[in-house]
């Protein structure tokens, strides 16, 4: 059907991106759904915890200047802001890194940068995740 | 023979006016690169953009080509991109577009010829959420009554005439194919809240899939493309609910 100069190839009409497969093979869990939820629930935590954490590093009082190692350790010695910075990290971290996750899901064409630029977001957010915690776990006043 | 300018001079009525269509123009048969011509149309008050179309096909170049059936915003086969935005081409009047307007193929799926795209992925998605009445036991003896109430539940959903305009105006179905699309969600919606529909869960579950309707993202194009005006981002929100609550 494709009239073509002689012994020239012809032309191949290119689908937009490579077709992917869907359709009754997906797994039937509800992770998709849960991951929805919790970008709902986590942002308007998120509201609260930032905003505040805003507000006290750097309005009241005299604002952002007075933070040095002893304004940190006055306010990590109440479980209270330990609880809050702690929700504030994981709550944070985990928000931001299914944000990316469904960015790379959304413009990432090939599977493999896919893959991997999930196993890098992953990897970041696993670290980020394990020095947080362990900072505002074993953060020891005394240290010089 | 003098060179003269190949375009010929349009004649223009007095109740007439000139736009110019600028049409994105792509024949596998003359070269695989899509190219942008522009057509001068003598176009009256109430014309629709079809009738410029159907000009420049009868009048200025035959090869022009595009979908259009009953050209009255029933059968849904000229979708297209109207100055950016999706719309059907037998809805808009010229005389809301400007003096250039520019028309291309909806996006999203492979272009065959001009204005003519491949529409099977749209097709494939739509069937898949089983766009059928789904029901146990024993027919009934007599037809299935359902009542004013429960038919305005889904009434908004049923008018919709699969032109794609709203699938292919969803930048996550643009850039992933594989995502259901708007259309196929508004038709699943169709089905899930009909009282007289047992098919519900099951349509749930589909949708509930990695590439169903958590992948919306609630830009709202689809609702403003969708020339039934069907609320499809709310449709798509309804399903979502159905989904958390487990209750239709």
């Amino acid at each position: 059907m494709t009239a073509t100069a002689e012994g020239a190839a012809p032309v191949v009409i290119e689908a937009p991106r490579a077709r992917r497969t869907r359709h009754g093979k997906g797994s039937r869990t509800n992770f998709e759904m849960y991951s929805w939820i919790f970008m709902r629930m986590s942002g308007l935590l998120l509201i609260v915890l930032v905003l505040g954490h805003l507000l006290i590093m750097n309005v009241l009082d005299s604002g952002v200047q007075r933070i040095n190692f002893g304004f940190v350790a006055g306010r990590w010695a109440s479980p209270f802001w330990r609880t809050w910075d702690l929700m504030q990290l994981w709550l944070a971290e985990l928000h931001g890194t299914n944000g990316l996750r469904t960015v790379i899901n959304d413009y990432a064409v090939r599977d493999s940068t896919r893959f991997w630029l999930k196993m890098l977001l992953y990897t970041s957010a696993f670290l980020v995740l394990v020095l947080g915690t362990l900072v505002i776990f074993t953060f020891d006043p005394t240290i010089k | 023979m003098t060179v003269t300018d190949e375009r010929p001079t349009v004649e223009v009525a007095e109740h007439q006016r000139l736009v110019t269509l600028k049409i994105r123009r792509y024949d596998p048969e003359v070269g695989p690169e899509a190219t942008w011509q522009e057509f001068q149309v003598p176009v009256e008050k109430g014309d629709r953009l079809l009738d410029a179309l159907h000009h420049v096909k009868w009048y200025i170049d035959g090869s022009l080509s595009f979908r259009r059936s009953c050209a009255h915003g029933v059968c849904g086969s000229d979708a297209m991109r109207i100055n950016g935005v999706n719309r059907l081409s037998c809805k808009v009047l010229v005389k809301d577009l400007g003096e250039v307007i520019t028309i291309e193929p909806i996006k999203g799926l492979t272009v065959l010829k001009d204005l003519i795209v491949d529409m099977d992925p749209f097709f494939e998605a739509f069937k898949s959420i089983k766009p059928f009445l789904i029901t146990n036991g024993n027919a009934p003896t007599r037809e299935r009554l359902q009542s004013a109430e429960d038919r305005a539940r889904f009434d908004d959903s049923t008018k919709c005439i699969m032109c794609a305009a709203c699938t292919t105006s969803c930048p996550v179905f643009w850039n992933d194919e594989a995502y259901f699309g708007p259309q196929a969600i508004v038709m699943a919606h169709r089905f899930i809240f009909d009282s007289r529909d047992e098919g519900a869960d099951e349509r749930l579950e589909i949708l509930n899939e990695k590439e169903g309707v958590w992948r919306c993202r609630t830009t709202f194009n689809c609702t403003d493309a969708c020339p039934r005006g069907i609320q499809v981002t709310k449709a798509i929100q309804e399903v979502k609910r159905a989904l958390i609550f487990r209750k239709v």
